[in-house]
Parts: structure tokens; C-alpha cells; sequence
């Protein structure tokens, strides 16, 4: 809070009264409880500190865990940015027709909160054992998916069903960012005698990076958080690390409460990362884009 | 050649999210043998347990809503008017909600406002109720605050505050009666956003064992075969309709402002 002079300062206080509601809220049902879980993640079972919970963690059980949350976070943020950039990309420059772009993007917004419960059981429908294109190419085409290999309740499965809301959440954030490249910069470039093809690498692509790189931070946090998409799809069995907490609040499945804490803090850690290198990053693009 | 790439991969994400979407219509019809029906629907508007899980998702939704306005508008407000300095730590404070997982906020509820703790929240049914409520809050706040943010940032404050003020209107009267209809499209366009979210939220109701309608989506998904796409294209329906109304507000304010 800045210092004013004289009888300004008694007058400071009263007006960040107005917020205190607002600041109330936010220590209650946002600070509070997050402290809760990451003092828990440090204390023995009597309250003392130790570092133990953090420890534990290395469990083959946990540590498979975290790797199939991060890569399956990793392969849909990775496949999310690149489809929903093509996508986009086609719509802004491709020269398709300008009624497509409104659909798309109203769509999109469907598409990126149609996730959860409704979205699993539209996947089992299309792609499980007895789904739409599952028996589609059985009876059309004798391919048998179950016999490739393919199961939608397996890793691949879940990356198929998290692109459904990833694509269209790149889609959103990226459009504003193409329609930012100014129509200058690329005429400037052919002046100069660029191709296409360099003008996308030298130009366009290295001010498109921050938003690029922003955005795959997001979509990762937004893949490795998700809960409700998983568990509907598999049960609680498959081990990635929200449903494996899941597990653990409902039923204390590690025996041991403060192992629990140690294993959402571990979220929180990786969610955070991810999260502040989307915000500086966007921060950064913000420059460009008027 | 650039065409053809475009086409290309607007195509082939149009049949990714189109088949998804075809599937789970097909399968939701297919409830009689040899023949398309409407049977799954049927069963699920027979239901009781649908009609309550939903009515009980749509009043905590009205309920978060209300909250969010009577939180948001007038922290907003107050931040553009009074106190600029204080924007960023407000700001922080209402992107958290996307840093730290809904299950993990929920984790901390449930450990914080247990039946031994100074706010034991989870001890009743409407304790729990309110601190559902309280998390949907907060799930909502990126959005909300965004909206109404913006929705304010088109509007004069100090002139209007200060005009309002020498005709003699308190604080009250100056937010329900000045700001919050000047940014009614931005407080509708952030309730649609909060309908879609809380009707199909799952993760919170589960964890704190309320009957609201993702953890009823979820059951019916685990013990049925034919009713859960149908599920799928209510819900489907319901959040389509949701982002529909969100554009239709603002389309709506954007004719009054040319016009203006």
C-alpha cells in the first residue's frame, strides 16, 4: 500500500473495506483450503513437519501415476495445439469460405464445455465395443479395432476423448492471435523476396511462439486437472494421478491421510508451473497483438 | 495447394467432432431392437431421480449466480473506481481457479470445514449445500470476473458514480440501480457460462456426496447401456443452448451500442 500524506492516510483504509467481502471469499473457499492441503503435505500424522509424505510419494503405484497423467497432459496439449492450429489456421488464411469461421468458432465454444460425464458416454458411444464406428468398420470394412489393439479405455482411448474439448479450447485462443499477424508483415516479407514457407518460419511463427507455447501450457493444465472425462470413461481404476485422488479422498486408498495431501500438492506444483508459464507467455504475445 | 491443405484439416476436424456427436445420437435411438426410438428418453424424463438431480444442479446454479453477481459487480466496480492499485492482487486472486484443479479445492473443503473444525460446514445437508455453492463460486470467478470486467470497462464509471452522487444516491442505489443494469450483458453472458459449467459439474458433487445431476450422469453410466447417450444429448443440448444465449445477449448489445 503506497504512504499519502496528511489526511489522505486515514481515509486509505476505508476504501479497502470495499474489497473485504470479496478478499473474505477468497481466503475462505480459495486460500484456506489450498494452504490446507499443502501444510498437510508437510506434516506427520501429529502435526509435526517432515518431509516423509513427499518422500512416499515415490511409489511405483504413485510414480506410474504422475508419468501417464504427464505424458497423457503432454500427448493431448501437444495434438490439441497442432489439429486446433491447422484448424484455425484454415479458417484465417486458407481462403475457405467466411461462413465457416463464425460455425467454427461458436462451436468451439460448445465443444471446450462439453466435457466431463455427457462427453465420456458420447465416446463409448462412437468408439466403444459396440460403438457407431466400431461396428461400422467391423461390418463395412472387416476391421476389427478390438483386434488392432485399440481400446478406448486405454491411454490412446483417453487422448482421442481429451481432444474433443482440447482442439476446440486451442481453437478459441489462437484465432484472435492469427487474425494479429498484420497483412503488412507479410507483404513486407515478399517484398523482400521470402516464400511462403519463410515467411512463416522467420516471421509468423516466431511471434506466434509466445501464444503457441502459452497455450500448450494451458491445455496441459487443463488435460492434467481433469477428473470427471477419466472417471466416467474407465472407473476409478485407471491410474492417472486426479483419479487416483479421487480414490484417495472418497475411501483413503494409501492408508495414510497426509500421503494424500503430499499427492495434490504434487498437482498443485505441476499445475502452477504450467499455468504462470501461460500467463508470462501470454503477457509477452500481448505485445504484438495491439 | 495452401486451399487443399485448408480443406484438408478443416475436414478432418469437422468428422472428429462430428462423429462423437452422430454416434452418441445414433446409439441414444437405438434402445428398441431393429428399429429407431425415442424408449431412452422416454426412461430418462421416467426417472425421478433426473427431474430431482436436475432441479437440485439448477438451483445451485441460481444460487451460484446470484453469489458470483453480488461478489464480482461490486469488487469490479470498486477496484476500477477506487482502488487501481489493488487490480493486480484481484486479478491473481480469480485466475487461481484455473491454477489449482477443482478436485484439489474440494480435497481442501473437505478437510477444512469437516464436523470438528471452527465452520463445520459438512456437517448438514444445507451447510454442504452452501459450500457447493461456495466452490462453484469459484470455479465461475475466472469467467465471471472477466466478463463483468470488461463489461465495465466500456462504461464511464467516475462520471456516472459522481453524476449519481449529487443526485443524492448511496452506494447501494448507485451499483443495482446504475452499474449493474450498464453491464447486464456481461452479467448474463458470465451466468449462461456458469449454467453450462455447474449443470454438468461432476468432480465437487461427487467428493461432497450431493445428489446434483453429474454424479447421477455418472451412476446411469455405469449401470445402463442405451439411457446414457441420451444423457449425452440432453446435456449436449442444454450446454449448445447455454453458449446460444451468451451470444444472443451480447449480439443484441452490439445493435443497441451502433445504434447509440
Amino acid at each position: 500500500m503506497p504512504k499519502q500524506p496528511g489526511g489522505q492516510r486515514l481515509r486509505l483504509p476505508l476504501e479497502w473495506l470495499g474489497i473485504l467481502p470479496f478478499m473474505i471469499f477468497a481466503v475462505l473457499f480459495l486460500i484456506l483450503p489450498t494452504m490446507k492441503i499443502v501444510i498437510g503435505a508437510f506434516q506427520t500424522a501429529d502435526g509435526s513437519f517432515t518431509l516423509q509424505n513427499l518422500i512416499d510419494l515415490n511409489t511405483d503405484s504413485i510414480r506410474s501415476a504422475y508419468w501417464t497423467s504427464l505424458k497423457l497432459s503432454f500427448v493431448t496439449a501437444l495434438l490439441g495445439c497442432a489439429i486446433g492450429f491447422a484448424m484455425a489456421a484454415a479458417v484465417v488464411f486458407g481462403g475457405l469460405p467466411k461462413g465457416v469461421r463464425n460455425p467454427l468458432v461458436t462451436f468451439s465454444g460448445v465443444a471446450s464445455n462439453f466435457a466431463g460425464v455427457p462427453l465420456a458416454f458420447a465416446f463409448i458411444a462412437t468408439l466403444g465395443p459396440v460403438g457407431l464406428v466400431t461396428v461400422w468398420l467391423r461390418t463395412e470394412f472387416g476391421i476389427n479395432l478390438r483386434a488392432m489393439g485399440f481400446n478406448l479405455l486405454s491411454f490412446w482411448g483417453l487422448v482421442i476423448t481429451y481432444l474433443f474439448f482440447q482442439i476446440p479450447l486451442m481453437i478459441l485462443i489462437i484465432i484472435p492471435a492469427l487474425d494479429g499477424l498484420k497483412r503488412e508483415w507479410r507483404e513486407a516479407a515478399a517484398v523482400l523476396g521470402a516464400t511462403g514457407a519463410q515467411y512463416w518460419r522467420m516471421v509468423a511463427l516466431p511471434i506466434l511462439f509466445p501464444s503457441l507455447l502459452g497455450t500448450f501450457a494451458l491445455l496441459f493444465a487443463n488435460a492434467f486437472g481433469a477428473v470427471a472425462t477419466a472417471f466416467a470413461l474407465t472407473g476409478p481404476q485407471l491410474n492417472i494421478v486426479p483419479i487416483k485422488l479421487f480414490a484417495q479422498i472418497r475411501g483413503d486408498v494409501l492408508g495414510n491421510p497426509n500421503l494424500g495431501y503430499a499427492l495434490a500438492f504434487g498437482m498443485i506444483v505441476i499445475t502452477a508451473l504450467a499455468n504462470f508459464l501461460y500467463i508470462w507467455l501470454r503477457v509477452r504475445s500481448e505485445r504484438w497483438l495491439k | 495447394m495452401t486451399r487443399f491443405f485448408a480443406w484438408g484439416a478443416f475436414l478432418f476436424g469437422c468428422l472428429y467432432f462430428l462423429l462423437p456427436l452422430v454416434g452418441m445420437t445414433e446409439f441414444s435411438l437405438k434402445m428398441r431392437r431393429g428399429e429407431y426410438s425415442f424408449d431412452a428418453y422416454r426412461r430418462v424424463f421416467e426417472d425421478q431421480r433426473f427431474w430431482d438431480t436436475f432441479s437440485y444442479s439448477l438451483i445451485l446454479s441460481a444460487a451460484t449466480i446470484v453469489v458470483g453477481v453480488l461478489l464480482v459487480v461490486p469488487t469490479a466496480y470498486w477496484v476500477r473506481l477506487k482502488l487501481p492499485q489493488a487490480r493486480p492482487v484481484i486479478e491473481f486472486i480469480t485466475l487461481l481457479p484455473l491454477v489449482i484443479p477443482a478436485i484439489v479445492i474440494v480435497f481442501g473443503y473437505i478437510r477444512l470445514y469437516n464436523t470438528s473444525s471452527f465452520l463445520p460446514l459438512t456437517g448438514s445437508a444445507l451447510g454442504t449445500d452452501i459450500l457447493l455453492t461456495m466452490g462453484y463460486t469459484t470455479l465461475a470467478l475466472p469467467y465471471m470476473y472477466r466478463s463483468v470486467d470488461t463489461g465495465l470497462r466500456t462504461i464511464d464509471v467516475t462520471t456516472l458514480t459522481e453524476a449519481a452522487q449529487s443526485l443524492g444516491a448511496g452506494w447501494i442505489t448507485i451499483l443495482a440501480r446504475i452499474i449493474l443494469p450498464n453491464v447486464m450483458v456481461a452479467v448474463l453472458s458470465g451466468a449462461f457460462l456458469t449454467l453450462a459449467i455447474v449443470l454438468g459439474e461432476f468432480t465437487m458433487a461427487a467428493l461432497l456426496n450431493r445428489p446434483a445431476f453429474g454424479p447421477f450422469m455418472q451412476l446411469l453410466g455405469a449401470n445402463r447401456a442405451y439411457e446414457p447417450p441420451a444423457l449425452a444429448v440432453i446435456a449436449f443440448a442444454i450446454t449448445w443452448g447455454c453458449m446460444g444465449l451468451m451470444q444472443l445477449v451480447t449480439r443484441f448489445s452490439k445493435h443497441e451500442r451502433a445504434k447509440a
